[in-house]
């Protein structure tokens, strides 16, 4: 399908663009440009070695850790340059980032290609990334705070495997003095990432499911996003193709904008009537020529 | 009204990254950015 290689080309130019500066890789360093501060529409640590932006999760934690301590000396700073990233790139396009762009989304993908038995992700276990947010991303790095008054990134710290994948292990072969503090904490994140590994293999993108705050944000932002799926009710029959085209187990004729959505359009390219479209500034999906285009309601 | 709530969060978050901005905040960002994050690489 055209549309899912033009999507495979999107991930791959951005996983590139997102960790452009390659020299680092035989350094042992991170990137410490003056664009370093742009927060990047991706789930991909600041900390990897060729790293040209800020993982907004990273950011936001960093924020809430420093609230405290930066509101008892007079600092007023509470991350609204991060929350009105994440809040611009949601309300233009929801979750599309996660499906389009997120390196560590086209790693699972990739990673779950490799062959096995497949398991379904249980739907109760879609809604841990809300807990995951709250808890670890917002509520921990707030509350939990040294003798200094600052809080930990909670999330970076104890489950984000993309920052073990593409920081903590190159860091670690390239950098003597960072191997040499590794302890307990890496191996407990080298654990994360293998289980998640594992994970991957069985059931697609489980990280952007269960765990990634990113993708929670985001996907609060499909139903209200400029860009939109469509359902045409007329000509649906609700045969049922959307559905087991969708990587994710959306229900899409019924659910179109479904918060785990991440908008692949994997179940445009199914329907054989073309009773789904898409929207996005009044510009629509392009007829297919072996279908019937669809109209919006 | 439903199609006019995209472009009010739009504009809300364009203000608030551009009050984010006034308060200094890219440059604590970029100020993280550029640190190894300990935490992040399981030495933290």
């Amino acid at each position: 399908m055209a549309r899912q290689r033009t999507r495979r080309w999107a991930q791959a130019a951005a996983a590139l663009a997102f960790n452009a500066y390659l020299p680092n890789w035989l350094k042992g360093e991170i990137f410490q440009g003056g664009v370093k501060g742009i927060c990047l529409p991706g789930l991909n640590c600041y900390s990897c070695p060729s790293a040209i932006g800020a993982c907004p999760i990273g950011a936001l934690q960093n924020f809430m850790g420093a609230l405290r301590f930066n509101l008892s000396v007079g600092v007023r700073q509470f991350g609204l340059y991060v929350v009105g990233f994440l809040a611009a790139v949601g309300s233009l396009v929801g979750r599309a980032p996660c499906g389009w762009l997120c390196p560590f989304g086209l790693f699972q993908e990739l990673v779950h290609k490799i062959p096995s038995p497949k398991l379904r992700i249980p739907r109760p276990l879609t809604y841990l990334r809300y807990v995951i947010l709250v808890v670890f991303v917002f509520a921990l790095p707030l509350l939990v705070v040294d003798e200094f008054g600052y809080g930990q990134t909670w999330f970076c710290k104890w489950i984000c495997p993309d920052g073990t994948l593409i920081a903590g292990i190159p860091l670690s072969a390239l950098n003597a003095g960072i191997r040499a503090q590794l302890a307990f904490m890496f191996r407990w994140k080298m654990g994360v990432l293998v289980l998640f590994l594992i994970w991957m293999v069985l059931s697609l993108r489980p990280f952007c499911r269960t765990t990634c705050p990113l993708g929670a944000i985001w996907g609060l932002f499909n139903k209200a996003s400029l860009f939109r799926l469509t359902v045409d009710a007329s000509s649906c029959t609700s045969c049922r193709k959307c559905v087991r085209a969708c990587p994710l187990d959306i229900e899409v004729y019924e659910r179109p904008n479904s918060p785990d959505c991440i908008r692949c359009l994997k179940c445009l390219d199914a329907c054989a009537l073309g009773s789904l479209d898409y929207e996005f500034l009044k510009a629509k999906a392009p007829a297919l020529p072996d279908r019937a285009p669809g109209k919006a309601v | 009204m439903k199609r006019k709530l995209p472009w009010i969060l739009f504009a809300v978050s364009i203000a608030l990254v551009l009050v984010g901005l006034k308060l200094g905040e890219y440059a604590t960002v970029l100020e993280k950015a550029v640190t190894v994050c300990l935490d992040c690489i399981g030495i933290g």
